[in-house]
């Protein structure tokens, strides 16, 4: 027997040290559809808890959206459940055609390609269309989709500092004599909630003749005044060369995700982008459902408008609560505590309260950057607000850090 | 040799120190002490051979050669004209 019960011995001691380590991560089992209310089963085997969500992505409240339920419904009458094939053999809907072409229209783009997720795109891309000549310069703090695709290409790569300009520049700078320079950011970052200055890096991209490329993941559907992306935000639509994202998050949240931009790159991933060529593309129920989505977002901008309007309640009411917020105007509301254990203890506090929100802390982030990240939907309304409001004031009083600084936080907890 | 020291460990510290109260001598250990990783050593080495107008071959940009902003003037020096 191959795995004898010496190398169970030694996974099980792995485990063990992950475990110690207090980043062993459990699952919640939810027994009810993806809302702003939802029932949950935890720790595994106990009895459901009613909470309030506040830690899904699920920013525009379209997850569990009766339309794009019908929707979904009506796609897997009419093009059944699976295609069983990649793209190019005979994987292709007319449906799938119709997405691409909607969602190149809706981003302002050349040309799209759907890919089973975006992890899927962020892995394939770089490797199809960069080579040894040439160079990804990448922000340190982009998705880990982006740098397990960037491992995955021969092309030079470099980083620059968090949103530092002038960093990137003396790095497209020493890059110059590169055959193509790409310069690689999250547009919405996720931990933090910031978003990438899209205008200045277009117009550095344009000074050192780079190309720009960005993930719009935690952006598209609702950044923007009228939810394109944070390249709408930026007032820079047309001059994004490679647009990836995902319909994991506000535009539906089921799965998939896509590689759009300029016309020759995406054909270049359509003939050459790995997890494109050897995995079925996304499933035509999950498609018809992103359809009614798009429909409904290009028709009207009033989810990302109630989004935007719950997210400044959310960030105005933990502010004047004393609470100590990551700077930003996006959904991602990170409330920081610094200290691991204490982001553990108030989110377990505050589930016992009635509020699911998750504490992430290294080496999720950095050392010392511990917090609760909340994410504010369009599904969620005033009511659920303030009740999470109540609670966050309720444990944030019983742990004393309400008005305290972050160094009154760091000098009573730690690091 | 006290010049490129000096320009070396400016660049480490502009480049890769991010704590400002993080110390960094000329023996500090950068790859082994988690510092610098080894994607960022690619920049690292690219801005050496652009400052000094050298090429350093692969097989000799290796993680030890690079463990100290000491080590990595000794090889430097080597290619050096």
């Amino acid at each position: 027997m191959a795995f004898n019960e010496k190398i169970r011995k030694q996974y099980q001691d792995e485990l063990e040290e992950i475990r110690g380590a207090g980043i062993f991560k459990e699952e919640r089992f939810i027994h009810s559809e993806q809302a702003a209310d939802i029932e949950v089963e935890f720790p595994a085997g106990s009895s459901l808890k009613k909470v309030i969500n506040m830690c899904a992505n699920n920013y525009l409240g379209l997850s569990s959206h009766p339309e794009v339920i019908k929707a979904a419904h009506a796609g897997l009458d009419s093009r059944g459940y699976g295609m069983s094939s990649v793209r190019f053999i005979c994987g292709t809907q007319d449906i799938h055609k119709e997405l691409e072409r909607k969602v190149t229209e809706f981003l302002g783009t050349e040309d799209t390609i759907l890919f089973p997720s975006c992890m899927d795109a962020n892995a394939g891309v770089f490797e199809a269309i960069l080579g040894e000549k040439d160079v990804m310069i990448s922000d340190r703090l982009v998705h880990a989709s982006i740098v397990d695709g960037i491992r995955l290409c021969s092309a030079m790569h470099d980083t620059f500092k968090h949103s530092d300009m002038d960093h990137l520049e003396k790095k497209l700078q020493l890059h110059a004599d590169k055959r193509y320079k790409v310069v690689i950011t999250d547009g919405v970052f996720s931990m933090d909630g910031d978003t990438a200055r899209l205008d200045e890096m277009a117009a550095l991209c344009e000074k050192y003749d780079a190309m720009l490329f960005v993930d719009d993941s935690h952006a598209t559907g609702f950044i923007g005044k009228t939810g394109r992306g944070t390249h709408e935000k930026y007032g820079v639509v047309g001059k994004i060369d490679i647009i990836t994202t995902t319909f994991g998050k506000a535009l539906g949240g089921a799965s998939g995700g896509c590689v759009s931009g300029r016309a020759e790159l995406v054909e270049m991933c359509r003939q050459k982008a790995r997890p494109y060529l050897f995995s079925n593309t996304i499933a035509p129920v999950v498609v018809s459902g992103v359809l009614r989505v798009m429909d409904i977002l290009s028709g009207s901008t009033e989810r990302r408008d109630k989004l935007e309007e719950n997210a400044a309640y959310w960030r105005k009411g933990l502010t004047e609560a004393g609470f100590v917020l990551q700077d930003g105007d996006t959904p991602i509301v990170p409330v920081m505590l610094f200290n691991a254990k204490l982001a553990q203890d108030v989110s377990r506090d505050l589930y016992e309260e009635g509020i699911y929100a998750i504490g992430f802390f290294f080496p999720v982030v950095a050392k010392g950057k511990a917090r609760i990240r909340t994410q504010i939907s369009a599904g969620h309304e005033r009511h659920h607000l303030d009740k999470g409001l109540d609670a966050f004031i309720k444990v944030g009083k019983k742990y004393d850090i309400l008005g305290k600084t972050k160094q009154e936080i760091i000098d009573k907890y730690g690091l | 040799m006290e010049d490129m020291q000096k320009v070396v460990l400016e660049y480490v510290i502009d480049e890769y120190v991010e704590d400002e109260d993080e110390e960094l001598t000329p023996d500090t250990p950068l790859i082994s002490g988690g510092i610098v990783d080894s994607f960022s050593m690619v920049s690292l080495k690219r801005f050496l051979e652009n400052k000094y107008s050298i090429s350093i071959p692969d097989d000799e940009a290796t993680p030890e050669a690079f463990d100290s902003v000491n080590k990595i003037v000794e090889l430097v020096k080597r290619f050096v004209k």
